[in-house]
């Protein structure tokens, strides 16, 4: 057993006994004593930039020089710190001031009104006026990019996106530039977030406290589809956005709001309201039988899942070398567009043309995927607009429904029904394991009972599992590994590049604990994050909803079976790849104007 | 928008900047002395150099580009063929170094910060250059000139015009 040696502090009076490597900021919070932070994103960012977490303290009567930032500040036997003195409170209140002077403060208009961590902050603090007025870092947005925004006059300098988009994710987008007053955080040669090779999961979305990073909104593009009343709009909702959507309306973090969901949407407008669930059937179906083709007939191993768009730029960005592994599935988003604007839509007789697909999804990245030039059938756009969970909130706010009296409804028919396994695919691990399902049943030629896959859930950063089933008859032992974040499916590539490790399947996600901590979710603050883990709670939601469902594997979904029955007659046909299917590219990462010429001086050094 | 480097003229300069960070493989924290040397080698830092380190060192561009433009003894734009540094430290500038960088302004026709077009001259003012007793200072490259009055000025330069 480890024993972890703890030490004796006291704070405003209270003594606690905490693990020696404990910071004050942890030591205070076990002590009860609530201590302001703004930078701190616990674990991520730990440096002690925006001095809002200052203590007076001293080690055995032995004082300390000047106020130490408590979240880097390590606890020592015999230490004694004050958290609410005079000088305590008026440089946390200074500094906080001294911040603002430089924060654009159009807070009645801002994305991030009732949800900024400055904001709150100030409340708090009890800031009434700020005595410190000069010149500001001028407001220019870059919002080029189909995902994400930069506002750098609201940027308050913390570094919580640089240390999660490098540390976290192990990419590095954005990083503090110049230096002094015209300090800017910003992707190198200040490109637009279009020029750049990001990702777009959306994760400093997710760290930023305050609307320097957000969203580019799509909600006037939607509430415009509904009011035209020549569109016929239809809506399919991820499986994720029903374990955070409450969440936008106060709801404990990872609260399931599956049947509110859908009677919101009803309210809103939509003239269908459909599941992603179910195209997250099909792709089981498509990617389950391409996945024992090319175990079959000798095709490219190990096959890696598709469905993450930030995963699939990530890929064609940064390992090229693994786009021939790629199944050439769309993800389910698209796979749900191209389905509802042909077979649906002619089962409906609607014409493909006046339907608006609308997807809600956790995901920043899905509306740069929306409109990637290859995602669509015959010139007709598979999905036409990408929302947030986040904007769907909004929507609900602007439309006035009462979300948390509403009684809950079901989806509509066909393509709103669902097994288990579509449901899971929210959460890390949960492809793998829908297609485990589906993949054991087709070999084994039974309706296998066993099927939760409980290797493959959790948060452990790269899972491994493998299982052993029969193909062509023989006893054949398939390893698989799931990855989430970007950095953990670096881990994964690299290792399989090597030689160290081999694979028949992979299920890789861009953002950690998968969708359901997707850069589109709803926002929870720093100090929420320390009490609760959004990637457990939310993935938990789906797993429960997974076991209330009558189907828990894809191919027992009875309108799956019909759509092939009626319509696409196998997996992985004629017509599934014209529709379902799609191909990727290397993408060159920051191009030159002269990049021909980088590229043969490359070559040349060699 | 800036101009392409010649890059088929460069290769050489590519090769040395290569063969330096190849060099260093095995030492931690190299960027410095990297940014260091392609400066020495291009003059500036341009987005070619900045994407040809990220490359060969697997750093970030944006952290790169965040430390070549956090010290200003890097620069993103061409030097000039000779740097004019002018003192404008305390003691020079109550010895009226402003004069003396008026009268340079003029006569190259530049601001502070900037090259001459036929990019034989950058001008820059610099904090105390350490010879306060020869205020008011300036230097070109490696060279101090002390003492200086506005009308030294012109001789000065025509000794670097050929």
């Amino acid at each position: 057993m480890l024993v972890v040696e703890k030490v004796t502090v006291t704070i405003n009076g209270i003594e606690v006994k905490v693990p020696k490597d404990y910071t004050v900021l942890m030591a205070a919070r076990e002590a009860g004593i609530d201590i302001p932070t703004l930078c701190y994103l616990k674990d991520v960012n730990e440096i002690a930039a925006c001095r809002v977490c200052v203590v007076e303290a001293d080690v055995n009567g032995r004082p300390l020089r000047n106020l130490p930032a408590s979240c880097v500040l390590k606890v020592e036997d015999g230490m004694n710190v004050r958290t609410n003195t005079p000088r305590v409170r008026e440089a946390v209140k200074t500094n906080v001031e001294l911040i603002l002077a430089n924060h654009n403060r159009e807070c009645l208009t801002c994305q991030r009104n009732g949800t900024c961590e400055l904001q709150k902050l100030c409340n708090e603090l009890g800031i009434e006026d700020i005595p410190y007025e000069g010149e500001k870092r001028p407001q220019i947005v870059d919002a080029v990019s189909h995902s994400i925004v930069r506002d750098a006059s609201k940027c308050i300098l913390c570094g919580r996106c640089v240390s999660t988009c490098t540390k976290v994710q192990g990419i590095g987008i954005l990083d503090f530039t110049k230096r002094g007053f015209e300090t800017e955080v910003a992707p190198a040669f200040n490109h637009s977030m279009a020029d750049v090779p990001c990702t777009y999961c959306g994760q400093c979305i997710q760290a930023c406290p305050v609307a320097a990073l957000r969203e580019k909104t799509n909600i006037d593009d939607v509430w415009q589809a509904i009011d035209d009343p020549d569109k016929y709009v239809v809506v399919q909702t991820a499986p994720a956005v029903r374990a955070s959507l409450g969440e936008e309306f106060g709801l404990p973090v990872g609260t399931r709001v599956t049947g509110k969901m859908v009677a919101a949407l009803r309210r809103i407008g939509f003239n269908k309201v459909f599941d992603t669930n179910f195209s997250a059937d099909l792709t089981i179906m498509e990617e389950g039988t391409e996945l024992l083709g090319r175990v079959k007939n000798g095709g490219k191993l190990p096959m890696i899942t598709s469905c993450s768009p930030g995963w699939i730029r990530y890929c064609e960005m940064y390992y090229p070398e693994f786009i021939d592994n790629l199944s050439t599935c769309k993800s389910p988003q698209q796979m749900f567009g191209a389905i509802a604007k042909s077979y649906w839509a002619k089962k409906a007789g609607i014409d493909p043309k006046k339907i608006v697909v609308v997807s809600v999804m956790p995901c920043t990245s899905k509306k740069t995927e929306a409109a990637r030039p290859e995602m669509q059938v015959d010139g007709i756009r598979d999905v036409d607009i990408s929302l947030t969970t986040r904007e769907l909130g909004d929507m609900i706010k602007q439309a006035r429904i009462d979300f948390l009296n509403l009684k809950d409804e079901k989806f509509d028919k066909v393509l709103g029904e669902y097994s288990g396994a579509g449901v899971i695919f929210g959460a890390t691990g949960g492809v793998m394991e829908a297609a485990l399902r589906t993949v054991a049943d087709i070999l084994t030629e039974k309706d296998l009972e066993s099927i939760e896959y409980k290797a493959v859930r959790g948060i452990e950063g790269v899972k491994e599992a493998s299982v052993t089933l029969p193909i062509d008859g023989v006893d054949t032992e398939i390893k698989v590994a799931v990855a989430h974040g970007t950095k953990n499916a670096a881990k994964v590539l690299d290792a399989v590049k090597s030689g160290e490790k081999d694979y028949h399947f992979i299920e890789v996600m861009a953002c950690p604990g998968g969708c359901v901590h997707g850069g589109g979710q709803s926002h929870v603050s720093s100090k929420a994050r320390l009490d609760v883990n959004p990637k457990v709670n939310r993935a938990n939601a789906l797993y429960e909803e997974d076991q209330s469902m009558e189907f828990r594997k894809s191919h027992k979904n009875p309108e799956i079976k019909k759509l092939y029955d009626d319509y696409l007659k196998e997996p992985n046909g004629h017509l599934s790849h014209k529709l379902l299917h799609t191909h990727y590219e290397k993408k060159e990462i920051y191009p030159l104007q002269n990049e021909e010429e980088f590229k043969e001086l490359m070559e040349q050094l060699i | 928008m800036q101009k392409g480097l010649d890059l088929k003229a460069k290769e050489n300069e590519f090769r040395e900047l290569k063969e330096f960070i190849d060099s260093k493989r095995d030492t931690k924290g190299i960027l410095m002395q990297t940014l260091h040397k392609a400066q020495e080698i291009f003059g500036y830092l341009p987005e070619e150099v900045q994407k040809f380190i990220s490359i060969e060192t697997g750093m970030p561009m944006a952290e790169i580009y965040g430390v070549a433009t956090f010290y200003t003894q890097f620069t993103l734009t061409p030097k000039g063929e000779h740097t004019i540094g002018v003192c404008l430290g305390t003691a020079c500038y109550v010895k009226n170094a402003q004069l003396v960088l008026d009268k340079l302004i003029k006569e190259l026709g530049i601001n502070v910060g900037e090259t001459t077009e036929d990019g034989l001259f950058t001008l820059d003012a610099t904090r105390c250059l350490g010879c306060c007793g020869l205020a008011p200072v300036m230097m070109i490259d490696d060279e101090v000139y002390g003492k200086l009055e506005p009308k030294d000025i012109p001789d000065i330069l025509n000794k670097y015009r050929k």
